[in-house]
């Protein structure tokens, strides 16, 4: 029965526990409309959660990405409305690339200088958002400036529906393009070398470049993989709430994190996964919605968010000692 | 066979000015075991990193199944056949045997996918090739050290190895691990690769090796066949200093008519041990041996206050005390020095003053503040009986070596005026030299300060050369009490064995 102590089937069963719990208070909950709506919440968040992902396997954390994701979104924005550009394939790649160069900052500090993660992108986080403040401008894109390809790629649905009173709704396509980012950073990560050497990296280091790993290579990939993800989530978010606002993201970070430690990622780097930390955001949203749907203050959100970093860091923190003590024990 | 495959010839090797090898030679035939012997700082480390291509010489000659190597690369070294198992094993913890297994060849076949079907066959086959029974799917960092240890080796035999360098193969097992392993190194040998072991282990050495060298200093010291040394000849050559063991003998003189330093009584402590009898006078070294969880550690921590014993009568001096915490166990008189001193005992990053004196602040200190001058007179004077070679006592204590340390502790205790000392392990990962410069130590604080010293160890040789009596636990209880003048190690150790 190894299967039934992995952690994303815990974490399965908790999330299960709990949306029936919720069922109960609120019966509306498990309407088909709600639970499109939750699936919607989860696509940005997701996303970058599976950047984080990866570089907390690496032993690293990364509080730096929604400020990346704000400026590739916001400059990628500006630039479309400049050029008078009416793609969508171009500027996707756009902020993901800016997104990427972003990350090489990070990789850079943390690589060549063996710097702490939190303080590179403590930095480098805070000198994006300050530029792009500062120098690109403050002012927000709305609805009727936002370039009309982004918001309709972003209206894509893979289900409609129709309410008895005759109002819409459906499960959005975007879900999709999560679940197949999903799927290629599982993949990268179980099925690569370079994703392999990811969890050697946070397993041991000396150990990993003694084996032969490239540590370079690793860490430059990881970060700019995940300043790619938040630059590309960064443009699908202002195409899902049709405005695109320089100062967006802010605490962001924080639910991300949470949501990747709640999938049951290691925070001493080393373990973690995609089902896990997909599991984990879906929590994390569904948590959040269902405090909204109670009517309880937003404010409380982050009492709520900052509980469940604590517990869940506290418990991935007691399994990995636990192991320790079982391996050290002869 | 007797070609060599490796040799080197007058290696020298210096760090910032400061030699750690100078003129140094060895040379290990193809499918020999060899020993590489020295004390701790000797240069073992910086050799083996020579041959791993870590670092490069700066004189002298490598050559390699008889052909001259020039710059020897880590890379170009595997490629001939070198693999190095470190003291760490350099293992992945959070992944599975099979890939740790698979993971060098891999990465040595430029591979950018993982086939994890490939992976587990290529680790079966590395695990077959060792004949052991290691479960393919296991988190490495589940498996205790000697499977951690066989996860390595196995791993080393996989790339056409020629010669496996083992550094301190055996610090962290058990006798029978022990055994375990020299099965398999002779296993490794009779396919014709040679394996070199590094060591401070005497015993070991002498019984797995067919020849030896030995190196001192960064140099080379003596080789030759391992019937060329004995232990005596060996500890001459690795310390450069004549060593003698003779037993400890203790002379009661008037000191019998004084009421014990230590007298305990029915002692017992539940799921631990019970009925315990114990005395020992002043000037006493008694020895207290047994295999693990016979009781023995928890009956030690009872004493100094760690985990309180239910039932009992504990008296130093005739002075009842019940120690039922730390602090009331040394004013009781009494000191433990634990196994772990690294962990358990001393603060690491402060510097010897502070280690010296943390048991002594409360006598130091008149009202609020510290009595500095006192203090420093103090350290100063501890670090002379002691022995401790450093230039003052600023000096960190992580920065000394690991008979540096243990004599620190044993300062400490000096200075709380303890009667009763009690030494968990007290030579456990030092090397020879301080090893018995710590023990002449111990007899010293014995005879000269009349302390009763209980002494728990593995090595029952130390027991016997040190203490004037034994006594032997097994399943909480103490069983025998030998006395040291009309015993032999081979009796306590055959006794020992009995207890499994």
């Amino acid at each position: 029965m190894a299967w039934l102590r992995r952690s994303e089937v815990v974490i399965a069963g908790i999330l299960l526990l709990a949306m029936i719990g919720i069922g109960l208070v609120n019966p509306a909950f498990w309407q088909l409309d709600n639970l499109f709506s939750l699936l919607r919440s989860n696509v940005i968040i997701g996303i970058m959660a599976l950047g984080v992902l990866m570089i907390m396997i690496s032993g690293g954390i990364d509080v730096s990405f929604p400020a990346f994701a704000v400026a590739a979104m916001y400059l990628t924005v500006k630039g479309m409305l400049w050029t008078g550009y009416d793609g969508v394939a171009l500027p996707f790649l756009t902020a993901a690339t800016m997104g990427a160069l972003f990350g090489c900052l990070n990789a850079f500090f943390v690589y060549k200088f063996r710097m702490i993660p939190l303080i590179v992108t403590l930095g480098t986080g805070s000198m994006v958002r300050g530029f792009l403040l500062g120098v690109v401008g403050t002012s927000m894109i709305n609805i009727n400036k936002m370039p009309d390809v982004l918001i309709d790629f972003a209206k894509t649905e893979v289900i409609s529906m129709t309410k008895a009173d005759g109002t819409t709704y459906g499960l959005t396509a975007m879900v999709l393009v999560y679940f197949g980012l999903a799927i290629l950073v599982h993949l990268i990560l179980r099925y690569t070398m370079i994703g392999r050497g990811i969890y050697a990296l946070g397993g041991d280091q000396e150990a990993a470049s003694r084996a032969g790993f490239d540590l370079r290579k690793v860490i430059f990939f990881i970060y700019c993989f995940a300043g790619a993800l938040a630059g590309f989530a960064g443009l699908l978010h202002s195409g899902m709430i049709w405005l695109a606002n320089p100062r967006d993201f802010v605490g962001l970070e924080l639910d991300v994190i949470a949501a990747v430690v709640l999938g049951g990622a290691s925070i001493f780097g080393g373990r973690g996964t995609v089902l896990g930390t997909m599991l984990g955001v879906f929590m994390l949203v569904m948590v959040k919605n269902s405090l909204i749907i109670m009517k309880i203050d937003t404010t409380w959100q982050r009492v709520v968010v900052g509980v469940i970093i604590v517990i869940a860091t506290a418990v991935t923190a007691w399994r990995d000692q636990k192991r320790k003590a079982r391996g050290d024990r002869t | 066979m007797t070609d060599a495959f490796i040799e080197l010839r007058g290696i020298r090797k210096e760090f910032a000015g400061v030699c750690a090898l100078d003129d140094m030679s060895l040379t290990i035939r193809a499918g020999e075991i060899h020993c590489l012997a020295g004390e701790n700082g000797s240069g073992k480390s910086t050799i083996i990193k020579v041959m791993s291509g870590v670092y490069q010489p700066d004189a002298g000659e490598i050559r390699i199944q008889g052909k001259a190597v020039h710059h020897l690369t880590p890379i170009a070294s595997i490629d001939r056949g070198i693999q190095v198992i470190y003291q760490d094993f350099s293992l992945f913890g959070n992944l599975t045997v099979a890939e740790n297994l698979a993971m060098n060849t891999q990465l040595r076949q430029k591979r950018r996918l993982m086939n994890w079907g490939r992976v587990r066959a290529i680790a079966r086959d590395a695990v077959d090739r060792i004949g052991v029974d290691l479960d393919l799917d296991a988190e490495v960092g589940n498996l205790p050290t000697a499977g951690k240890q066989l996860v390595a080796i196995a791993r080393a035999l996989m790339s056409d190895a020629r010669l496996i360098i083992m550094d301190e193969p055996t610090t962290a097992l058990t006798r029978r691990e022990v055994e375990t392993l020299f099965r398999i190194v002779k296993d490794i040998q009779s396919r014709g690769i040679a394996v070199l072991f590094v060591s401070h282990k005497i015993r070991e050495m002498m019984e797995i090796s067919e020849r030896i060298t030995v190196m001192r200093n960064g140099s080379l010291v003596a080789d030759g066949p391992v019937s060329d040394f004995d232990e005596a000849s060996l500890i001459r050559h690795m310390t450069g200093l004549e060593l003698n063991s003779k037993p400890y003998v203790w002379v009661p003189g008037d000191r019998a008519a004084e009421a014990p330093r230590l007298e305990v009584s029915g002692l017992g402590l539940s799921d631990a041990f019970e009925d315990v009898d114990l005395t020992i006078r002043a000037g006493e070294i008694v020895g207290l041996s047994g295999l693990l969880g016979s009781g023995r550690t928890e009956l030690v921590l009872s004493l100094f206050g760690m985990i309180p014993a239910d039932r009992g009568v504990i008296r130093v001096d005739g002075k009842e005390v019940t120690p039922r915490s730390t602090q009331q166990a040394i004013a009781a008189g009494i000191a433990y020095v634990p196994e772990d001193r690294l962990s358990e005992g001393l603060f690491l990053t402060q510097g010897i003053d502070r280690n010296i004196l943390c048991t002594s602040y409360e006598s130091l200190a008149s009202g609020l503040t510290i009595d500095q001058g006192r203090a420093d007179t103090l350290v100063d004077d501890t670090i002379k009986a002691m022995q401790i070679a450093t230039p003052s006592g600023a000096k960190l204590v992580k920065e000394l070596s690991g008979g540096n340390q243990q004599r620190v502790v044993l300062g400490r205790w000096l200075l709380t005026d303890a009667r009763v000392l009690i030494l968990n392990g007290p030579t456990v990962g030092v090397d020879v030299g301080s090893k018995a410069e710590i023990h002449h130590k111990i007899r010293d604080l014995a005879v000269e300060h009349g302390l009763a010293v209980l002494m728990i160890s593995d090595d029952v040789l130390e027991l016997v050369q040190n203490c004037n009596r034994i006594v032997l636990m097994h399943r909480g209880r103490l069983t025998e009490g030998l006395d040291c003048a009309t015993t032999s190690e081979e009796a306590v150790s055959e006794k020992l064995k009995a207890f499994t």
